[in-house]
C-alpha cells in the first residue's frame, strides 16, 4: 500500500504528465506566469524531461499570438527579444534557472545532526537506566591477567600482539 | 543567436570521450593498488615470516610457555 502511494506520487512529480493532466484539469491545463497553480497539475520542464507537452503559457494575449503567428515564418526573422519571448511562452524555467542550487543540503545536515545528537541521549540514558552490571572479566586487573596469559602463550608471534612484547625485558617493544 | 562569442561545444563522441577517461582511470587505479598491495602487505607479511622462522627454535619457545605455566597437560 504505501509503495503505490509512493510511486503514484513519484509518477506525478516528475514525468507523469499525460495521466494526471488529464485526471486535475479536463479545461486548459497550462498555466500563464500570472495564476498560482497547484504543482502537480502540470509538471514544468525537468533536467530528466526537458520537453513538456504542453506550453507554459497557453492563454496568449493578442500581443503574443501575433508572435505565435510570426514564428511560423522563417526563424532567421524573428529579433532576440522575440525568440527569449518565445522561449518564456514555451517554458517556465531556462535551464540555468532550473537547476540553480538551493540551501536544502542546510536543511538537510541540521536534521542530521540534530538526531544523532537525539540519538546520543538517547543512548546515554540507556545506558544510566537499563544496562545492568558489567562483568568481573571487565575490571582492569581481570584484564590484565587476560594480557598476561595471551603474552605467555606467545599469541600471534610473527605480526600480531606478541610479536610487539619484548620478552627479555619484559615491556612493549618501542 | 549568432552574437554570441562562446565556442561551439563537442556534440559528438561525448559518451566515447568519458569512457575512454574512465576506463584509463580505472585501469591505473587498479593496477596502482594492486602494485601497492603487493609490496605494502604481501611483501612485508612474506618478509617478516622468513624472518621469524629464520632462527626459530621450537622446543625453547615451548620451555618458555610451560614455565609460565599456560598448558594444561604438563607443567
Amino acid at each position: 500500500m504505501f509503495s503505490r502511494a509512493a510511486r503514484s506520487w513519484v509518477l506525478r512529480t516528475t514525468g507523469g504528465g499525460l495521466g494526471t493532466r488529464g485526471t486535475h484539469s479536463p479545461g486548459g491545463s497550462a498555466r500563464s506566469q500570472g495564476k498560482m497553480a497547484p504543482y502537480y497539475t502540470n509538471h514544468y520542464a525537468q533536467r530528466s524531461y526537458p520537453m513538456p507537452d504542453e506550453p507554459y503559457c497557453t492563454e496568449l494575449t493578442a500581443e503574443q499570438q501575433a508572435l505565435k503567428e510570426k514564428e511560423k515564418g522563417s526563424w532567421a526573422q524573428l529579433s532576440q527579444e522575440e525568440k527569449v519571448a518565445l522561449y518564456r511562452l514555451q517554458f517556465r524555467e531556462s535551464f540555468a534557472e532550473m537547476n540553480r542550487r538551493s540551501s536544502e543540503w542546510k536543511t538537510v545536515m541540521g536534521c542530521v545532526f540534530f538526531f544523532i545528537g537525539l540519538t546520543g541521549l538517547l543512548i546515554w540514558w540507556q545506558r544510566v537506566y537499563v544496562f545492568p552490571e558489567k562483568p568481573v572479566t571487565l575490571t582492569d586487573e581481570r584484564k590484565a591477567q587476560q594480557l598476561q596469559r595471551l603474552l605467555d602463550m606467545k599469541s600471534n608471534p610473527v605480526q600480531g600482539l606478541a610479536s610487539r612484547w619484548d620478552y627479555e625485558r619484559k615491556e612493549w617493544k618501542k | 543567436m549568432a552574437s554570441g562569442a562562446l565556442a561551439k561545444p563537442q556534440m559528438r563522441g561525448l559518451l566515447a570521450k568519458r569512457l575512454r577517461f574512465h576506463i584509463v582511470g580505472a585501469f591505473i587505479v587498479a593496477v596502482g593498488v594492486a602494485c601497492a598491495y603487493k609490496f605494502g602487505v604481501a611483501e612485508q607479511r612474506k618478509k617478516a615470516y622468513a624472518d621469524f622462522y629464520r632462527n626459530y627454535d621450537s622446543m625453547k619457545d615451548f620451555e618458555e610457555m610451560r614455565r609460565a605455566g599456560i598448558f594444561q597437560s604438563t607443567k
